[in-house]
């Protein structure tokens, strides 16, 4: 019998978190993540795992950061307005280092925007949006499958890196429909959650960081009595007001992801080979810009994709080889915008890039990318 | 005299922070000595705050302590619980914190019958910002927002609690200290949310502002006006005037806990509780 089975974006997401490992979800539903919601709440206790459905966004947020803090991998799926809320204790996660993924099935936006239309417009807020300096692990999956494995991977980042990982999902993707096959349970690797290497009386302190500069904090329950903050703390997880040690923690928090550079940055190249352009896309609109480069190729554009699924930390590096290869880049996304900053930033003038946008509640017809793409090239 | 009590602090963070003549210290001391009446393990009791000057406390005790966000204590605490049944978890809050910022999930909390212990320091006022009026600063009286006296109609968080859904609610004040450590050790009997307002003085901001004298002063005003609930309820609504206000448990009813339940849905689910 074949072990193919037909599901969407949202639901390929609640297998993976479980599959990785979740077994603590609390969410408030929001269109058009809610899916997520409701295969964890149907799934999770099947498994001895709990699920929550908390009086608004921000305490759901909180309960799996209390959750993960008493040693389950917890997990919280919203929408653009519920993913406003959450900026508070996403930078809480960050700055007292608890795993934890928020997974943010855009849709358009400012405000209650255009429920429940696609669009990919929180891609700066993934990055700046609760305040102060911090670090952010941001995946974008294309499809179906592909949604499975980027869960898988946002938990194990999450333990790994101790830091909040969002899984910035968009609604074309998030309520797709594809036949996929799953893998084994036991076929994953993943990443178990940290756990103490000193004893109490050896000295133990909770954000003393390890050689990869995270930190092994104890679980709450297991005999080490720590004390966690959102105020900025020492190795000892207490507040202290000294200029050396907030620079040198804000430092950590960013050193410890960006130390292990193009290993989390995730990206794939397709007719790249003899390519004199390219198209920088993501998410969703990756599926309709694929698409659009074969058809380009057809008519003898020399133009390839470059498609980006780790969105933060960003791929600068990918960025920079290709603008010394092309003489041109286009960036498909779906907002105003905002990937096209960053790749402009990488691209530091090397060649021309543009934008190829889209805001209007439809996601991308081939056709439209096409266009810019006889734009791009033709202009050259 | 013996200071068994002494072995919950966490020495090395001692003095605390706040100002003299404080309640935080006296309600903050009830609570560990309710933990060692009831016999609760330090290793398997989790101190959960908010913000504000009540929320300092946890940095304090020698337990697994959780200095939230600013409201955000019960949600956490009620991720702690669901996550690992066995720790015994108890939220400490202030007026601000616990029914202004974090009111929503104060009365979800209730509703949902999660069993935490949570332990209101209330002072009338917002004092880590210094001095403005909250939802619980006394009709009338002044705040550094509210210089004319406060026109908000305060909340009664026992009346707040018991409505939304609590199974212990219970209110006493710093003066009343064996009151209070008895108070909040019924809430470590009860299995289920939890509710006790502890009274605590602000000499620094609220009572400044609204010239109620020493610390001392301020205590005497509780011993004159709380009234025990035995008391209150044989007084004639006539006599229930000015500042008097009763102290005690106010309500305690059987239900099932929101762990205990969910056990149910993971049971019915054909899954295996951990």
């Amino acid at each position: 019998m074949s072990k193919a089975r037909l599901m969407q974006g949202n639901e390929a997401c609640a297998e993976g978190a479980i599959a990785a490992g979740v077994r603590f979800f609390a969410g408030y539903p929001i269109t058009p993540s809610t899916e997520v919601a409701e295969t964890m709440a149907k799934l999770l206790p099947k498994v001895g795992g709990k699920f929550v459905q908390m009086e608004d966004e921000i305490a759901s947020m909180g309960a799996i950061l209390g959750a993960s803090l008493a040693g389950q991998k917890a997990m919280d799926a919203t929408s653009g307005p519920g993913f406003s809320l959450k900026q508070e204790l996403i930078g809480y996660a960050a700055c007292a280092e608890i795993p934890c993924v928020l997974v943010n099935v855009q849709r358009v936006g400012p405000s209650t925007g255009q429920p429940t239309a696609p669009s990919q417009g929180d891609v700066m807020q993934t990055r700046w949006g609760t305040h102060g300096d911090h670090p952010v692990i941001a995946l974008s999956p294309w499809s179906v499958r592909e949604t499975y494995d980027a869960t898988v991977m946002a938990v194990n980042y999450a333990e790994r890196f101790r830091t909040p990982v969002v899984l910035l999902m968009d609604e074309v993707v998030g309520h797709l429909r594809e036949k996929v096959e799953l893998p084994e349970a036991g076929e994953l690797e993943l990443y178990p959650r940290r756990t103490p290497k000193k004893t109490r009386a050896e000295g133990y302190q909770p954000f003393e960081p390890d050689e990869d500069l995270v930190p092994n904090v104890a679980d709450f329950g297991t005999g080490y009595r720590i004390h966690v903050t959102g105020l900025i703390h020492d190795n000892t997880g207490f507040p202290v007001g000294s200029p050396e040690v907030t620079e040198n923690s804000i430092q950590r928090l960013h050193e410890k992801i960006a130390r292990v550079g193009e290993e989390i940055i995730h990206t794939e190249e397709y007719f790249m080979e003899d390519a004199e352009y390219a198209v920088v896309s993501f998410g969703g609109t990756a599926r309709t810009a694929y698409e659009a480069v074969q058809n380009a190729r057809k008519k003898g554009h020399k133009v390839g994709l470059l498609r980006l699924m780790t969105i933060w930390p960003f791929a600068d590096k990918a960025i920079e080889r290709l603008a010394a290869k092309v003489r041109g880049i286009m960036v498909a996304e779906l907002n105003y915008g905002q990937i096209v900053h960053e790749v402009r930033r990488a691209v530091n003038g090397q060649c021309k890039v543009e934008l190829c946008g889209k805001y209007n509640m439809k996601a991308f017809e081939p056709a439209e990318i096409e266009a810019g793409i006889d734009a791009l090239c033709g202009e050259a | 005299m013996e200071r068994s009590y002494e072995k919950y602090f966490r020495q090395n963070r001692l003095p605390h922070l706040w100002c003299p003549g404080c309640g935080n210290g006296i309600a903050m001391k009830a609570i560990v000595e309710a933990i060692e009446k009831k016999g609760l393990s330090q290793d398997n009791t989790v101190i959960v705050s908010g913000i504000g000057c009540s929320s300092r406390a946890s940095g304090y005790m020698d337990f697994d302590t959780l200095h939230t966000a600013h409201g955000r204590a019960i949600p956490f605490a009620t991720g702690i619980k669901l996550a690992n049944p066995d720790l015994n978890v108890v939220v400490i809050t202030g007026d601000g914190d616990c029914t202004a910022i974090g009111g929503n999930h104060f009365i979800h909390g209730c509703r949902r019958n999660i069993d935490l212990t949570v332990v209101l320091f209330n002072n009338n006022i917002y004092g880590m910002t210094g001095g403005q009026a909250s939802p619980m600063t006394p009709l009338g009286k002044k705040a550094t927002t509210a210089p004319y006296g406060s026109v908000d109609r305060p909340f009664d968080a026992c009346h707040l609690a018991e409505a939304a859904g609590a199974t212990y609610v219970a209110r006493s004040t710093a003066f009343h200290e064996k009151h209070l450590v008895d108070m909040i050790a019924g809430g470590f009997e009860n299995k289920g949310f939890s509710f006790i307002e502890a009274l605590v003085q602000c000499p620094t901001a609220y009572g400044r502002k609204n010239k109620l004298g020493s610390p001392a002063n301020m205590m005497m005003w509780m011993r004159d006006n709380a009234v025990m609930k035995a008391a209150w309820d044989k007084l004639p609504e006539d006599k229930k005037i000015g500042d008097k206000f009763p102290i005690g448990c106010f309500y305690k009813a059987e239900a099932l806990d929101y762990d205990t339940a969910y056990d149910q849905v993971i049971e019915r689910a054909g899954g295996v509780a951990k």
